[in-house]
């Protein structure tokens, strides 16, 4: 193929052609960097040797069959094309490949099969000090890491889908890792059987959005020292814990799912050490605690919807100016929990299923204050096999003198207008 | 035709009959008298099985008491006060006992005799206490027992059917059967009796007819003779 | 036995307080629903009224009918069967007619409200099943506490303190004794108590169902063992069961040695 250059290099010699020729180079390279197929019987067998071989923004299209691709560094610009059944297979070596250009797409690949090692983050797709990289529609399989993104910007990670089987947190790795990086989308991924579903540490300015992760050993997802993130419209389901943000600064989190996330000190949403965040439009179903507050300051949670929850709201450590309006608490064995007597957080006009009061002047905001946090509460956090009591007719009683005359919770922690109906 | 032998009971330290022994062996009238706490109304309950006693045997037509409660088909009670559920019927309460007690029964003479038939299809519960008695005396001589226990079987009743349960206890006794009655009303018993047994601290101090109760204590009437037993 | 059953079942079915009650079930069941309009929030509210009151009514009226009935309990005594037949089929005329009160009672209500499209229909079958229970353990219990005691006004405040011990102060003792002993290991404790008390018992029961994810917070292994697997489910039942077994055994034994 390359021979038929020849005739237009030597016609470089005429200068009147000169300026068409650059025109012509340039259509004539972008025409011809197309396609390089890969396929198993073909002159090009091996993803290896196609992307040896290809100029920058190249693409290569695999065919069906199985490729074993260990280590593979991509250092230049390319597109990698995996057309249904080409499996990318690690022989659980190494890294399967390395992405470390700017612009690699990397998409409809079964990839599997990553080395483990307990020293290296061996991945299935890694990425190093690039942007605009797009890893898109990959399936990802029996990876020690599924995708793990370093010190890069402005990449895509759409529609993949990490399965694991992940039993403990010491032996796997994460489905969505990314570390130091800037302008990341990550969006309509499905992550399963991993440690972490997603893992963002010094991550800012990125979009979570769409994605599904259930059944991970530790979390859904997972931010650290990452700011100006956004995370929506996910579903957080039977992870170890839904969702950790933690040491982070305006963090939006909106419209997403928390379902059941089960076990010992296992939470929905945990909130350690965040500043300036929003919470809103979430909904928070049967978790043993909806939202577990650290420390957070300056938080807005409104029109969330916790509903049989364990806890809805357990709130311990330092918690300041915090404000919970608009959202709805429905038949959580305990709406809210304190550690201690100490409130400096606003709770108004929000929807308590076990209100009782009433509204005469009818404006829907019922004419008696509620007091969310209830005796047995403390006493549960203090002893916690007292659980078995839950809903006895004496735990009861001694809530309602609580109610009548509070001593150990927070006497100035009231809803003064609860809402008579949910939003 | 009833046997009893050695009966003791004792209700905690208190003994209430101690080694009674008593045959029955003709039919007839037998009236069952002495004071209060003297252990009648506890016998009639040893013989029909709801107090058992701490020893002794009874045999009603050669079967023991404690072996098996067929016997009791053999048996009729009237009991003292009459309490039915409240919300059945007579008439359900009267095949009830029939269907329990699974042997041939004629209620409708009875029924018709106390003029019961407008309240076959009333709810006990809304039963006056004679009438009440009356459904009671049914039950009991509704079927052909060979022995009838009755305990004060005329509280509550009207003089006319009065009369007509002394008729249906006579006519019993024609039919040669063993007939066991308690009663506070001495005229009854001066009327009916052919025997008296009467019981004083839980053992029987006389037994026999109302002439040789008489003749023994040379009283003239059978409320004096009975003083005069109490006294001696 | 069967015969004793019918009737003391359609005297009871007849009684005014069998309606009563059915309409109390009546009234509450929709109310709850239909003023709530939340079927879980509805279920809740009847659980924590149901594992109070039928032990409650049952209690109240299994000593009621003993001692009421006590007279033609002796009609029948003089009659040809056995004893056990006489006190067993009565007791489980009593019990089976109130259990039927409050099936029907709530049942209606909430098949009218469309409990069988609902995701609750277990919860809800959950808690009829322990309300039965509970009815044929109070009635079984307060038959014996009739049984154990000839003075009225005695067997019925046994009976009336049973329920408040085993509903109110048992609770309350535990709950004291656990926070004051709280250095220690109480998970064997707490799981313990709560099966020498049937009212804790169907109470757990269906907080396995309802508030799980609570349950599922507590660190304890046991606790974990027994909460997080259907055996939590199966134990309760099985326990409930002998909660009924037992009493009535002692009801027919001592019934067999009792004067009258």
């Amino acid at each position: 193929m390359r021979e038929s250059y020849q005739p237009v290099l030597s016609a470089l010699l005429n200068k009147k052609c000169f300026s068409l020729f650059i025109t012509f180079l340039l259509i004539c390279s972008y025409v011809q960097a197309t396609i390089i197929t890969v396929c198993q019987n073909c002159e090009v067998s091996t993803v290896t040797q196609a992307v040896q071989m290809a100029q920058p923004y190249d693409t290569i299209k695999v065919q069906a069959g199985e490729y074993e691709t260990v280590s593979l560094e991509i250092k230049k610009p390319l597109t990698l094309l995996g057309e249904p059944g080409a499996n990318l297979n690690g022989a659980e070596k190494n890294y399967i490949l390395k992405l470390l250009a700017d612009s690699i797409t990397v998409s409809g690949f079964s990839i599997l099969n990553s080395g483990r090692s307990y020293t290296k983050d061996y991945a299935a797709v890694y990425v190093y000090k690039a942007s605009h990289v797009k890893i898109i529609n990959n399936k990802i399989s029996k990876a020690f890491f599924a995708i793990l993104v370093e010190k890069s910007k402005n990449a895509v990670i759409s529609g993949n889908n990490v399965l694991g089987t992940a039993k403990k947190e010491s032996q796997s790795g994460n489905g969505i890792h990314l570390w130091h990086c800037d302008s990341m989308k990550i969006d309509k991924n499905e992550v399963t059987g991993m440690r972490d579903g997603i893992y963002l540490e010094f991550v800012d300015n990125s979009l979570v959005k769409n994605n599904y992760t259930h059944h991970n050993v530790r979390y859904g997802l997972h931010f650290m020292f990452s700011n100006h993130d956004e995370y929506t419209d996910n579903k957080f389901e039977q992870n170890g814990a839904g969702v950790a943000v933690m040491f982070s600064k305006w963090i939006v989190m909106k419209r997403n799912h928390f379902y059941k996330n089960w076990g010992t000190a296992s939470y929905g949403l945990l909130l350690k050490e965040i500043y300036d965040g929003e919470v809103y439009e979430n909904r928070f179903e049967e978790n043993t605690i909806g939202i577990y507050i650290d420390g957070s300051t300056r938080m807005t949670y409104s029109r969330n919807t916790l509903r049989q929850n364990g806890w809805g709201v357990k709130v311990s450590g330092g918690c300041y100016t915090n404000v919970f309006k608009e959202n709805n608490f429905i038949s959580n064995s305990f709406d809210l929990s304190y550690n201690s007597q100490l409130n400096d957080n606003t709770f108004n006009n929000n929807f308590w299923s076990e209100y009782t009061g009433y509204d005469l002047d009818k404006d829907d905001k019922g004419d008696v204050p509620y007091r969310p946090v209830k005796l047995f509460s403390y006493i549960v956090n203090q002893t916690p096999e007292t659980i078995i009591l839950l809903r006895s007719l004496f735990v009861d009683i001694i809530n309602f003198s609580e109610k009548v005359s509070p001593v150990f919770t927070p006497d100035k922690l009231v809803d003064e207008s609860p809402s008579i109906r949910s939003f | 035709m009833i046997a009893v032998k050695n009966l003791r009971k004792s209700f905690g330290k208190l003994t209430v009959l101690e080694d009674l022994t008593l045959d029955l062996n003709q039919g007839g009238i037998y009236a069952i008298l002495g004071p209060n706490g003297s252990g009648k109304t506890t016998f009639l309950k040893v013989l029909l099985g709801m107090v058992l006693p701490d020893k002794g045997t009874i045999h009603i037509d050669q079967a023991d008491i404690s072996k098996s409660n067929d016997y009791r088909k053999n048996l009729g009670y009237l009991p003292q006060i009459a309490r039915f559920p409240d919300n059945i019927t007579v008439s359900e309460l009267i095949d009830m006992i029939i269907d329990i007690r699974q042997v041939p029964a004629k209620p409708e003479p009875l029924v018709d005799l106390f003029g019961l038939n407008p309240f076959l299809d009333k709810k006990l519960g809304n039963l006056s206490g004679g009438t009440r008695q009356k459904v009671n005396i049914v039950l009991t001589f509704m079927f052909d027992t060979s022995v009838l226990i009755l305990d004060e079987p005329t509280a509550g009743l009207d003089p006319v059917s009065l009369i007509k349960l002394k008729e249906l206890i006579a006519d019993a006794r024609k039919q040669g059967k063993i007939i066991l009655i308690t009663s506070h009303i001495m005229n009854l018993v001066e009327e009916l009796a052919d025997q008296i047994i009467f019981l004083l601290e839980g053992e029987i101090y006389f037994q026999g007819s109302l002439t040789e109760l008489k003749e023994k204590t040379k009283e003239k009437d059978l409320e004096h003779a009975i003083a005069s037993l109490l006294k001696s | 036995m069967i015969k004793i059953l019918k009737y003391s079942f359609s005297d009871l079915m007849r009684s005014k307080w069998s309606y009563i009650y059915l309409i109390f079930y009546l009234i509450l069941g929709f109310v709850l629903l239909f003023l709530n309009n939340d079927v879980s929030k509805a279920i809740i509210t009847l659980m924590n009224l149901i594992v109070v009151l039928t032990p409650l009514i049952g209690t109240i009226f299994g000593i009621m009918y003993y001692y009421n009935s006590r007279e033609f309990t002796e009609l029948l005594l003089a009659q040809p069967v056995s004893r056990s037949k006489i006190f067993f089929g009565q007791y489980l005329g009593i019990a089976l007619s109130l259990s039927l009160s409050l099936v029907i009672g709530l049942g209606v209500p909430f098949l009218i409200y469309g409990i069988f499209q609902s995701t609750e229909i277990f919860n809800f079958s959950m808690l009829l099943v322990s309300g039965a229970f509970l009815t044929f353990i109070f009635v079984a219990l307060s038959v014996l506490i009739g049984l154990y005691n000839s003075n009225k006004i005695k067997g019925f405040g046994y009976a009336i303190l049973m329920w408040l011990f085993l509903a109110v102060i048992y609770d309350g003792v535990l709950l004291i004794a656990m926070v004051m002993f709280r250095d220690y290991p109480l998970d064997n404790l707490a799981l313990a108590a709560s099966f020498f008390n049937p009212i804790d018992l169907s109470r757990i029961m269906i907080l396995l169902k309802l508030d799980i994810s609570a349950l599922l917070g507590y660190t304890g292994a046991l606790f974990q063992k027994f909460f997080g697997t259907g055996a939590g489910l199966v134990t309760s039942l099985f326990i409930l069961l002998l909660w009924i077994v037992i009493p009535v055994g002692m009801m027919l034994k001592k019934s067999k040695s009792k004067d009258f």
